[in-house]
């Protein structure tokens, strides 16, 4: 995983496969979901380690995980 | 966004219930859920010994740390299903989920005592890996829970899994299936009683539960799971209940409450045909049990003899 870059991008973390990307921050949860087209009923959304609902605000400082909670088995 | 209970800052917005929750609260919740679950379905009585079946993923560690917290006599099996790393890890953090609170499991592993495992099932097979899979897991299961004179076995179905198997069968109308489609299935010729205590819990609160109680869960996928029918199944049912909050809860507790014993009343629930397996004793409707004829395609032979169940190594931390 990169380390954040002087806090000027935030780290998003995606899983199956795990990669990192960069996007600039400022934004709540529910809109960032929106813009990686993600339901809010497939993840969760995890910030520098603790869950946050749908209307937190994320900045550039943040570390920000979209887990998915959907598994395949039977 | 304020908890329900608290007013304090929430951590997950629970849609369904028109409620958001703080950590400690959407811990109560998910307890509260449970509970009820197991008392609606007369799922484990007081004093009863549990089997939880574990995978290391979310649903799993999940179920057997809430029937902790809920006061149960609980021990876990995980099964070695031989799918690469992925299996390695899965295993990696039931072990350390059972070390870490000093749980008492169990290990078996495919390949170790059956001599295969789940890719070469499904080659020998020639159908999905899930078949294969699932199919050892339950015959294990089940014979480990007799051995170890455990009254039940849970699994970590939630919500989203049943809603999606019942969107499946209704889709097809498997009737057979759907009489069967229960949170419960009782004991019975040589079968444990398996109960499904995270039916009123969705996927995304078992993971939530996960993170706000710090367990550490396999979060990467199956990889053979990927692209199989019940995950479509689950992202058709999780399009819906964007725009509908509690359609999987209605369209699951739903058919429960209202059409599941329309279909039990015309099924063969079939326990009278059944004898034992000559190869384990387990039941079966014929001579050789599927778990006993897929080991002798897909492994080794056992020539004569009953496959043997030896506990794995019993973890200690
Ligand atoms: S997804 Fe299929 S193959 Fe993988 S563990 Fe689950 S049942 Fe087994
Ligand atoms: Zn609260
Ligand atoms: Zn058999």
């Amino acid at each position: 995983m990169r380390a954040a870059s002087g806090g000027s991008t935030m780290i998003v973390r995606l899983r199956n496969p795990t990669r990192t990307v960069e996007v600039q921050g400022g934004r709540s949860v529910a809109k960032l979901l929106n813009e990686f087209g993600l339901a809010r009923e497939a993840v969760l959304v995890v910030r520098n380690g603790e869950l946050v609902p749908g209307d937190a605000f994320l900045s550039n400082e943040d570390e920000v995980e979209l887990r998915p909670v959907i598994s395949g088995g039977v | 966004m304020k908890c329900r209970v608290c007013r304090g800052p929430a951590v997950i917005d629970v849609r369904r219930h028109n409620a958001n929750f703080c950590v400690e609260h959407f811990i109560e919740q998910c307890e509260r859920q449970v509970a009820k679950a197991i008392e609606a379905f007369d799922m484990i009585a007081p004093g009863e010994r549990v089997l939880v079946a574990v995978s290391g993923g979310k649903d799993s560690l999940a179920l057997w740390d809430l029937l902790i917290r809920l006061g149960y006599d609980v021990e876990g099996l995980y099964i070695g299903l031989g799918i690469g790393e992925y299996s390695d890890v899965s295993g990696d953090h039931a072990r350390r989920f059972a070390a870490e609170r000093d749980l008492t499991w169990h290990v078996l592993d495919l390949r170790e005592e059956y001599g295969y495992d789940v890719p070469t099932a499904a080659a020998a097979t020639r159908r999905v890996p899930c078949s294969a899979c699932g199919m050892s897991k339950r015959h294990l299961f089940d014979r480990v829970a007799l051995e170890r004179g455990v009254d039940v076995v849970a699994t970590g179905h939630n919500l989203d899994d049943e809603a999606a198997v019942l969107f499946g069968n209704v889709l097809h109308w498997h009737t057979d299936y759907l009489a069967r489609q229960l949170p419960v299935l009782p004991a019975g010729h040589g079968f444990p009683r398996k109960v499904k205590p995270l039916v009123r819990l969705s996927e995304r609160e078992s993971a939530a539960y996960c993170i706000v109680r710090g367990i550490d869960y396999q979060v990467e996928e199956c990889p053979m799971a990927a692209g199989n029918r019940h995950l479509g199944y689950k992202e058709a049912l999780n399009t819906i209940e964007e725009r509908s909050p509690g359609t999987k809860h209605d369209f699951y507790f739903g058919f429960l409450d209202r059409a599941a014993a329309l279909f039990r009343s015309g099924a063969t629930i079939d326990a009278e045909g059944l004898s034992a397996c000559v190869r384990c004793g387990a039941p079966t409707p014929g001579e050789v049990c599927a778990f006993c004829r897929l080991v002798e395609r897909a492994g080794g032979h056992e020539p004569g003899g009953a496959v043997p169940v030896t506990l794995g190594r019993r973890e200690q931390p």
